[in-house]
């Protein structure tokens, strides 16, 4: 044989080896779900949750023989370290390279905010189970293709201001914010959402992730006369907040964004921790709904560390993880194919859905990216190093 | 009041910028190099006495101990291998080295200790003292760190001025070749102060932790102030450095209370930048005399 011949020989049987392959494979190719979260560094635990959730909603997909007629389900995960740039390059492999029919998010705003643009221009739909910047959702693409099934700022910021008018009585709110654009948005929204009623703040203070002492912000808060806090900070700085309001002796209520959820807050804040009231979208303590029971008892099943509803957490990691999957998955349904402006149209196609955190119904219209509302929050404190839902523990 | 309660909150921190800056102070007198990375060195021994103290369950004070004699080891371990063979041959390289160094602790911590913020109790945090009705509390630690830096540094100028070992480190840096001569031991004499730099740093992370949480990388914005506070002060006086360390630390709650915290650290930095462009030798500093 000629080393031509030989090669055109080789080439003709690939060709037909690969033709063969391909229409066998169709029918049991499975269908990639990629998660572009923090798996390492200090939010590690939280990207933990989000694969937990979605792994267990994955497994009862797959369990109940997959979709598109049989395809199972498979998670692609790939870590942002909370980095956008970062970020930004997984989500590139993950679109590109391993062709996810649908890219999750994590729950670093900025991260999502990088790889929203990339995700619109190449029609992959996104979805968002935790970050919470507005803008993430109502990024101006038409068509746009990013959901998310978590709180959003503006939301939140309402329903901090709601929050605190309802249950303290208070109107003189002082803000106690975190320098980033997380903090920021959220300056932005409780200012917003205080205007609407005609009032405006009494101060507003930022401070750093890695400041120690926060009684000079205090100080100045304190002497505006103000008679509620709201915060957003991560658990770190939180935790200082409430220790700088413990020298001073300052008792005044506090209404948090979910900072404080993404940490062990009691220990790092000390007994006065409770002091906080901060939002979450879901709490596996109390009395669950039916999917609350299956979900706890299919996460104790799989992760044989998970002892009672201490040990899912952060909560709301897990429950918006496996809420949005599960929504994932009857778009991936309605549309019928793995396309991805099928899909988009087939999120607006979803009726109903019993799930964790609610029975949705018609979560997503073209202009309502967003599945959860601010009735849809649960207010919780930490108790003695868990997160219970507040007036739970009394 | 205000002014009060920020004079406090800025003594604090700012004894903890001026320890660690000190350890910037003791390498560049003895051999004109720095560990960069004291950022991270703090971490260590804040992270090393939790996970005795707390993972392990031994007692403070021993935990105290041992957290601060890994903390010299491990400057001994920076000076040989990132300082060490960079400028036998001359070389800057240190600078980064030193810098590279440190993000491998940063992450070899990480991956070791975990990820989470952790809490290190302490019965010097636990109870705030009321001082003088002005309706702000003190912890006993927020006292007791401004007193120990204070103290170091007061120690550090005697042992450098006035004995005879303090003396022969100083003239390391001056000559290393007359120095040698004239039978000092050159290479321990650096080994050793960046042991004591480390130590330094270590002393920091361990009185901060109470105070603060510990995590991986709870040194980075320290290491980078503190080596602001050391030039400020003109690295090559300890008090200078100190005295840099609290003025920092003051300046900054000062611009807090009044002007609110967007603008501290606009107006801190660009603060550090007058100053060393009025006096380019820092606050305290001399201006280096080359003897031929």
């Amino acid at each position: 044989m000629t080393s031509i011949s030989r090669r055109t020989f080789t080439s003709v049987a690939v060709a037909m080896m690969g033709l063969g392959w391909t229409s066998l494979s169709v029918a049991a190719e499975p269908i990639k779900i990629g998660l572009v979260t923090a798996l390492s560094g200090q939010s590690a635990l939280a990207g933990e949750a989000l694969t937990r959730g979605m792994q267990i909603a994955i497994d009862e997909i797959n369990a109940k023989g997959g979709l598109l007629g049989g395809r199972q389900l498979t998670l692609v995960r790939r870590d942002d370290e909370g980095n956008p740039a970062k970020g930004v390059v997984a989500a590139r492999e993950l679109i590109f390279k391993e062709k996810v029919a649908v890219l999750f998010g994590g729950l670093d705003t900025p991260v999502s905010m990088a790889i929203v643009p990339l995700i619109n221009q190449n029609k992959t739909p996104f979805m968002g189970p935790w970050a919470a910047g507005t803008a993430i959702t109502k990024n101006g693409a038409n068509p746009n293709y990013a959901f998310r099934v978590s709180a959003v700022d503006e939301t939140v910021d309402v329903g901090m201001v709601e929050y605190a008018q309802k249950t303290f009585g208070t109107s003189k709110f002082g803000l106690v914010m975190i320098n980033n654009p997380w903090g920021e948005s959220n300056e932005k929204g409780l200012i917003a959402a205080l205007t609407a009623k005609n009032m405006k703040p009494v101060g507003s203070e930022k401070f750093e992730p890695n400041d120690i002492d926060l009684v000079p912000q205090l100080t100045r808060l304190k002497g505006a006369g103000a008679d509620t806090l709201f915060l957003v900070g991560n658990v770190g700085p939180s935790a200082q907040l409430v220790k700088s309001l413990d020298r001073m002796g300052w008792k005044v209520p506090v209404v948090s964004h979910w900072g404080p959820a993404g940490g062990r807050f009691t220990e790092l804040a000390g007994p006065n921790a409770k002091i906080v009231h901060f939002v979450q979208t879901y709490s596996f303590f109390g009395k669950q709904s039916p999917v609350g029971e299956k979900v706890i008892a299919a996460i104790k099943k799989k992760y044989p560390e998970v002892k009672g509803p201490n040990d899912i957490s952060p909560a709301v990691g897990v429950a918006n993880a496996y809420d949005s999957m599960q929504l994932t998955a009857l778009a991936i349904t309605n549309a019928n194919s793995t396309d991805g402006d099928k899909i988009r149209e087939g999120f607006y196609k979803i009726n109903k859905y019993e799930g964790l955190i609610k029975t949705y119904n018609q979560p997503f219209t073209p202009t309502m990216h967003d599945a959860l509302t601010e009735k849809d929050y649960v207010w919780a404190q930490f108790i003695d190093n868990r997160i219970l839902p507040v007036g739970l523990a009394n | 009041m205000l002014l009060l309660s920020a004079l406090i909150s800025g003594l604090g921190l700012g004894s903890m910028y001026g320890l660690m800056a000190l350890g910037f102070y003791i390498t560049y007198a003895v051999s004109g190099t720095v560990n960069f990375a004291q950022g991270s060195s703090m971490m260590l021994g804040a992270v090393l006495c939790f996970a005795f103290a707390q993972t392990l369950g031994w007692p403070m004070p021993l935990a105290i101990v041992l957290a601060l004699v890994l903390c010299a080891v491990y400057g001994l371990l920076v000076e040989f291998i990132a300082v060490r063979p960079f400028t036998n041959r001359g070389s800057n390289a240190w600078l980064m080295s030193t810098v590279a160094l440190g993000i491998v602790l940063d992450n070899l911590v990480m991956h070791t200790f975990g990820k989470e913020p952790r809490s290190l109790p302490s019965p010097l945090v636990s109870a705030p003292m009321e001082i003088g009705g002005l309706g702000l509390g003190v912890y006993p630690l927020q006292l007791l760190i401004p007193l120990l830096g204070l103290a170091l540094a007061a120690a550090l100028h005697t042992i450098a001025r006035r004995t005879r070992w303090g003396v022969a480190l100083l003239a390391v840096v001056q000559n290393r070749d007359a120095a040698r001569l004239m039978g000092i031991p050159i290479t321990r004499a650096i080994a050793v102060a960046f042991a004591l730099s480390t130590l330094f740093a270590g002393i920091a992370g361990v009185l901060i932790a109470p105070l603060f949480n510990v995590n991986s990388d709870m040194g980075t914005l320290f290491g980078l102030k503190a080596f602001a506070v050391a030039i400020l002060g003109g690295i090559t006086s300890a008090w200078g450095v100190m005295l840099a360390g609290l003025l920092f630390g003051i300046v900054e709650a000062l611009i807090t209370v009044t002007l609110g915290s967007g603008y501290t650290q606009i107006f801190t930095f660009a603060l550090v930048i007058v100053v060393l462009a009025l006096k380019p030798n820092g606050l305290f500093g001399r201006a280096e005399v080359k003897k031929v």
